[in-house]
């Protein structure tokens, strides 16, 4: 366990529990006092907090690389997931490998699934007074939607699950047990990789093992590196984003009300929830000396980057700390900004309508059972490790 | 009113095209496609002005 920080202008740390807590707070005092912070923590670095410092660190990819978009002890960090570790001039054509695949119009395909999947689910918990959201639900649902996407066999879901959890959610306490399931998820998907070459099938995982970049194919290091990067990424972050949309309206029973009552306020609803938690904060490391809000910066040195900082700037949004179930304009950046835009960002908004219009048509009246017990993931990707519910008599008049 | 975007600026963030589907749509790999070109009809000018203050990079301006 690391030394708890005291001050977080020059000493802050994502793993620390106060940020896991409550990052918005860290968040609002150093925007207003720092924001570029410091630490000498992993290697050395800095914590930038305003929207227009997270705006020019993502966009200026010269001088901010994606090489390690992980802030972890140095040397650590070692593993190649095209296009996420990818710099201009190859991350075009390592991303257009992708892209295609999860534009809006082929994960529009998937809805119907997603549906029926969340459906299933919510009946296994129909009639029960309490449960736990996310081991019940959310924590189900990416699983299920990668599985679909990848054309994974169901039965392995299970599994891969709990590698994503060692990865990136315990792998904070305990960096082996990351290691371990980092190769052991790589292992479990070569052979599929490989099998896969050569296939006609329609799915992202036929797509990488046939790619091919000028007219030579991926080879297993790269293939198998992206097909990773899909599992890992596109799971914990959206199972993060819906358990906190199912915690705020446990907790909001205003926000519950309005959902219940107009369905059709969910996508507007969508990203308001994706602006006022966006769960991810990624990092870059410095390529160059040079200078960053006034402060010096140094090649090799860590930059984070909470998009959720961003979201909450009041020089970008009004009432930027409040939560606005129907704010109508909402230019959030919990996708990220600039060219690594989340890949799978039309995926984690089809996800997330469907998985909350699923869920309060069939439980439209439920409240977190203790909210001061909440415990959150730090690090990269803050989500709630349980969302404990206890289910209310339907109000009237809501959809059966 | 017109609406002007920089292109070069899109990165598929897919707001616009949510927000306004009148006036934008998108391809196959989710980059921002305009719709209209010249003046938006004056019943869309209201959704035109949510779709420009909805794009995260800041790539759409309304000229008037």
């Amino acid at each position: 366990m690391t030394e708890p920080v005291t001050d977080w202008q020059t000493d802050w740390d994502h793993a620390d529990p106060a940020w896991a807590d409550d990052p918005f707070a860290i968040w609002d005092g150093l925007r207003t006092t720092c924001p570029v912070a410091r630490t000498e923590r992993y290697g050395g670095g800095w914590l930038v907090t305003s929207h227009a410092l997270i705006d020019e660190v993502t966009h200026d990819t010269d001088t901010f690389s994606s090489q390690e978009t992980g802030v972890r002890e140095p040397g650590t960090n070692t593993k190649k997931s095209p296009p996420i570790t990818t710099d201009p001039p190859d991350h075009q054509e390592h991303r257009r490998i992708l892209l295609a695949s999860f534009g809006p119009r082929s994960i529009a395909r998937l809805e119907d699934g997603i549906r029926a999947y969340c459906k299933e689910l919510l009946a296994a918990v129909a009639g029960r007074s309490t449960f736990d959201a996310a081991d019940a639900y959310t924590r189900h649902i990416p699983t299920k939607a990668i599985a679909l996407l990848l054309a994974l066999p169901d039965d392995d879901a299970d599994q891969f699950r709990s590698w994503v959890r060692a990865i990136m959610v315990d792998g904070h306490e305990d960096p082996d047990a990351r290691q371990q399931a980092t190769a052991d998820l790589k292992a479990y998907l070569r052979p599929l990789v490989a099998a896969r070459r050569g296939g006609a099938g329609d799915d992202v995982l036929t797509t990488v093992a046939n790619a091919e970049l000028d007219g030579v194919p991926l080879d297993d290091e790269m293939a198998i590196g992206m097909a990773y990067l899909l599992v890992v990424a596109g799971i914990d972050t959206t199972w993060s984003a819906l358990g906190t949309a199912l915690w705020h309206l446990g907790t909001h029973p205003g926000d519950l009300a309005r959902l219940v009552d107009e369905p059709e306020l969910l996508p507007t609803a969508v990203e308001e929830f994706l602006r006022a938690y966006a769960p991810v904060s990624v990092g870059r490391i410095v390529t160059r000396d040079g200078e960053l809000g006034g402060c010096p910066i140094r090649a090799g040195e860590r930059v984070l980057v909470p998009f959720g900082a961003a979201n909450r700037d009041p020089d970008v949004f009004e009432r930027a700390d409040e939560f606005v179930i129907d704010r109508e304009a909402n230019r959030h950046a919990a996708f990220g900004l600039g060219i690594h835009r989340c890949l799978g960002s039309n995926l984690a908004r089809l996800e997330l309508r469907v998985a909350l219009d699923e869920f309060v048509a069939a439980v439209p009246s439920f409240r977190v059972t203790d909210p001061a017990a909440m415990a959150w993931t730090r690090g990269h990707v803050r989500g709630p490790h349980a969302v404990p519910l206890e289910v209310g008599p339907s109000p009237k008049g809501t959809r059966t | 009113m017109r609406l002007e975007w920089n292109q070069q600026r899109c990165v598929g963030q897919g707001l616009c095209y949510a927000k306004a589907p009148e006036l934008w749509d998108c391809d196959d790999e989710g980059y921002a496609v305009l719709k209209v070109a010249g003046d938006v009809p004056a019943d869309l000018e209201e959704a035109a002005r949510v779709s420009a203050r909805s794009c995260p990079e800041f790539a759409i301006t309304i000229i008037e």
